[in-house]
């Protein structure tokens, strides 16, 4: 994994252009631009209506631009516009390469299936053919996101929701990507929960060396993950830069309104 | 009235033609399943429309035909086939698996290996082999087009998760030449490695969900499994009751209402062959003799 | 000793010839005739040809005859015999705006050009079984008058002429017709191929799905803009002569739904409709038909899919009783072999089960 950061650290490993998406006369966002490196969390934050949830699946290739494009370094190291890309590479990507962690579990879960098999999908779908051993792997990845793995052949069904995200988040990162895409990951949970979920997030992408693009309307979240944020406003980003900086001094009236309007502890 | 009059083997030239095209990019993409414009057929949807069909539209006045299901040639829908295409066809007819040119087979291979030259003409109910798992047929397409199994194996999983096997008893999943996961239909698991590298040409018809599919000469057919829990055939263990074979798929047969029971060859003409080179099993004492039936 | 059974041939003939048997019934009762099944059971043949896809009253009157009267063993027989036929082309499209009207109602407006015209219906007839057509009774004869001489506009056209209904799909003149019989059904389909699948669909299913639509599972506000039930011309194109050929004429019944009025930022709003045609007098299906081809286009028209009524899928897979009733049926057949190995699996399991819970009680002890 170090090698690997140590080749590729200087190249952007994604790269919105002046990026936009509009619904017949409804624009949803406009005018996007930035470059994302490995190791580097951003955080899009705003109110609903700002456009962040559209810029999300426009960034992980679910919806077409209608404007711009989005530009992603694969691993064989060449820039490629995601909207060129077969339906078979988008797909394959979202397999290996991606996470994409929903607000709701339910969402990126097999609910029916037991968690060892929601962990192991992946696997067997990249090849692994040894019943024990993927059961191993789901295992360890099980006690990594702090599930007891005695629960590894229960169904998500039967999880608590802090227990079925951190179910989710292993699914996602069992093929060690390189990208997560995050939309509200804590959103829907009790707040000592929520607590204990970003610490893990944190850790896992440090220690992973994951890059990730986290949306959120929480600047609590912002703060305890990310590394830069963007804040959006009606379909366009108002203010940019590193997180502490934007937080503790923000320059934009829609920005401070934000940071002022969270409640102290 | 319009009084029908019907051509060799009961379809028409056109839609023989229109089958035998998709029997060919069947064979050509082995494991694919081939959409076709299924006819009907006088016989209901679900009782072997598809296999008539792709008989029908393979069958020609030199071929001897065989027909059976549950591997007997005397159970009543493969002698109502057999009758159809006698009728349709005027073809010669035949129980011996070695002497026929076509055999149209419902829920089992012949014990009798196969040899080059010969069509094992499948009954296809369902052809998806991911049916179960994921109902729309738009979604399953999808999976099949890229190679997407994952489906297929999470269930693997579950099953040995759940019960220590898997749990798949007939209609076992296989891959064949290595891209396509295909339904071998209702076989049991039991008959799986017969499609490996058979020397006949299999052809599967599923007329009510109109697919058609073909497993093509000497193809790699491998059933799905983990390296740690490998495929395994079930059978009784026991020899069979008539002929004494110990390697062929057996049917229970209850004989009273206390629990008693007997194992006979599933594959009539193979028992009935063995037996004809003296061959004896428990309760064989004697040739049998037929049982009066109303 | 055990004796392989035998004699599957000789039961099969034996079973033939009791089902005729049977079927003749008692024979000192006149045998049917029919010329009676399609005159005085002429509702059951227009069915029959509906859902058989052949225009043939006395074919449908035979096979109702030969099923006993099982109107989908009568449906399978007329499709299997529809399949021997040769196809020498299709004919021009019928226009029912020329129909021969014996029956017309449409509950959208009070009156309409042409008048409401009730005809032959079991509407407003008291459901009160009648022991006078036990005996066998001759009714009166019907009353005439002129046959109508003003213009019949279709209502929906009628609307259409202000743009409050959204107008007919138009077809691409050139673009040949889908025929489902000719090739095998993918989705999404196009609407002529929807509408072959719910005009050749069982009525009991688009019942029940239509039904289920009016109570909520995908509503879509209908109302009946027209029903019309009469006789139209059948023309073929005869390349030879260079112009259309009457081939005769057939009894159709047309239902037209006004639906949910939709609207975009680029269009008006106006009414949406559904479409049902069918052979002889068939109100129910056809009305039950333009309720279902109005909720197979949630999708085009941009409406969430949540009921079973708007699944295209599922309702298109599952509408052919044909198909359903061989399918269902076909359990019938031996599946023994397949028993066999479920049989096999299951005793393993229940043997490891039983392995298994021994180990524990004695576990127990030990501790």
């Amino acid at each position: 994994m170090a090698e690997r950061e140590a080749q590729d650290n200087d190249q952007p490993l994604l790269m919105a252009e002046n990026l936009g998406k509009s619904y017949g006369g409804l624009m949803a966002c406009r005018d996007v631009s930035f470059a994302l490196y490995p190791g580097e969390v951003l955080a899009v934050v705003g109110e609903s209506g700002s456009g962040k949830s559209t810029l999300l699946q426009l960034l992980s290739a679910q919806l077409a631009p209608s404007a711009g494009r989005v530009s992603y370094r694969m691993r064989d190291g060449v820039m490629r516009d995601l909207a060129k890309l077969g339906e078979a590479e988008r797909r394959f990507l979202f397999r290996t390469d991606w996470g994409y962690v929903h607000q709701d579990p339910a969402m990126g879960l097999r609910m029916a299936v037991s968690a060892g098999a929601n962990v192991g999908e992946r696997l067997m779908a990249v090849g692994w053919n040894h019943y024990g051993k993927i059961r191993d792997s789901a295992s360890s990845w099980l006690e990594r996101v702090e599930i007891d793995t005695d629960r590894i052949d229960d169904a998500p069904r039967t999880y608590s929701g802090g227990m079925r995200q951190r179910l989710q988040i292993a699914r996602n990162l069992v093929t060690e990507p390189r990208l997560v895409f995050m939309d509200e990951p804590t959103g829907g949970l009790d707040v000592s929960v929520q607590a204990r979920l970003l610490d893990l997030m944190r850790n896992l992408v440090s220690e992973l060396g994951l890059a990730a693009i986290v949306v959120t309307h929480d600047l609590a979240v912002a703060r305890l993950l990310s590394h830069r944020v963007m804040v959006m406003k009606g379909g366009y980003v108002i203010e940019t830069g590193l997180t502490d900086q934007v937080l503790d001094d923000p320059h934009e009236p829609y920005t401070q309104l934000l940071v002022s309007s969270i409640l102290p502890a | 009235m319009n009084a029908p009059a019907y051509n060799f083997a009961y379809l028409d030239e056109q839609t023989k033609r229109m089958i035998r095209r998709a029997i060919l990019k069947a064979i050509a993409i082995p494991g694919y399943q081939v959409p076709f414009a299924s006819r009907e057929m006088p016989m209901p949807y679900g009782w072997g429309t598809g296999g008539v069909q792709v008989t029908a539209a393979i069958l020609g006045r030199d071929d001897v035909l065989k027909v059976i299901d549950q591997g007997s040639d005397d159970t009543t829908n493969a002698i109502s086939i057999r009758k159809f295409f006698a009728k349709t066809a005027g073809v010669a007819t035949t129980t011996s698996t070695a002497d026929a040119t076509v055999i149209q087979t419902r829920h089992r291979i012949p014990e009798a290996a196969l040899h080059t030259g010969q069509v094992l003409v499948y009954q296809v109910p369902i052809p998806e082999p991911l049916r179960f798992l994921e109902p729309r047929e738009t979604e399953t397409r999808r999976m099949h087009a890229l190679g997407e199994y994952g489906l297929m194996h999470v269930k693997l999983y579950e099953d040995i998760a759940r019960f220590g096997h898997i749990a798949t008893s007939y209609a076992y999943p296989v891959k064949v030449n290595a891209r396509y996961v295909m339904d071998p239909s209702p076989t049991p698991k039991f008959d799986n490695p017969k499609m490996d590298n058979c020397a006949a040409l299999q052809l599967f018809g599923a007329g009510r969900e109109k697919r058609i599919y073909a497993i093509p000469p000497h193809t790699s057919v491998v059933s799905l499994d983990f390296e740690d829990h490998p495929f395994s055939r079930y059978r009784h263990d026991a020899p069979c009751a008539l002929c004494g074979a110990g390697d062929s798929y057996l049917d229970e047969i209850v004989t009273d209402d206390k629990g008693s029971r007997m194992f006979v060859c599933s594959d009539t003409d193979y028992c009935e062959g063995r037996q004809a080179q003296g061959h004896r099993g428990s309760e064989s004492a004697a040739p049998h003799k037929e049982r009066a039936h109303g | 000793m055990y004796v392989a059974v035998k004699g599957g041939e000789r039961a099969i003939e034996n079973a033939h010839r009791l089902l005729a048997h049977e079927r003749r019934g008692d024979r000192e009762v006149p045998e049917l005739s029919l010329p009676q099944i399609s005159e005085q059971l002429s509702l059951g043949v227009d069915r029959v040809m509906t859902e058989g896809s052949l225009y043939d009253r006395e074919l449908a009157a035979l096979a109702i005859k030969q099923a006993r009267g099982d109107l989908i063993e009568a449906i399978f027989l007329v499709r299997a015999f529809r399949a021997t036929l040769p196809r020498f082309g299709a004919t021009e499209p019928v226009d029912t705006g020329k129909m021969q009207i014996r029956r017309r109602i449409s509950s959208t407006f009070k009156d309409i050009p042409g008048g409401q015209i009730l005809g032959p219906t079991f509407d407003y007839t008291h459901r009160l079984l009648d022991p006078q057509l036990a005996e066998g009774v001759t009714p009166e004869p019907p009353a005439t008058s002129d046959a109508p001489s003003g213009a019949m506009p279709r209502v929906t056209d009628i609307l259409g002429r202000d743009g409050l209904i959204e107008p007919a799909p138009r077809a691409d003149d050139d673009a040949p017709v889908g025929d489902l019989t000719r090739e095998p059904l993918s989705f999404p389909a196009d609407r002529d191929l929807r509408l072959q699948n719910l005009a050749r669909a069982d009525e009991g299913f688009l019942l029940a799905l239509g039904y289920s639509s009016q109570r909520g599972y995908g509503r879509n506000h209908p109302f009946a803009g027209e029903i019309r039930l009469g006789e139209v011309e059948v023309e073929f194109m005869a390349e030879d002569v260079g112009f259309a050929v009457p081939l005769g004429s057939i009894t159709l019944t047309e239902c037209q739904m006004v639906t949910q009025f939709k609207g975009s930022a680029t269009q008006a709003p106006c009414f949406t409709r559904g479409y049902g045609l069918a052979f002889g007098q068939s109100e129910r299906k056809t009305m039950s038909m333009a309720l279902v081809d109005r909720t197979l286009r949630a999708r085009e028209l941009g409406e969430e899919v949540l009921a079973p009524a708007q699944d295209e899928e599922f309702v298109m897979s599952h509408s052919d009783n044909v198909q359903a009733t061989g399918f269902v049926e076909h359990l019938k057949l031996p599946h023994y072999v397949d028993f066999q190995s479920e049989l096999g699996l299951l005793r393993k399991l229940r043997k490891e089960f039983a392995e298994a819970n021994e180990t524990l009680p004695m576990q127990e002890a030990a501790e």
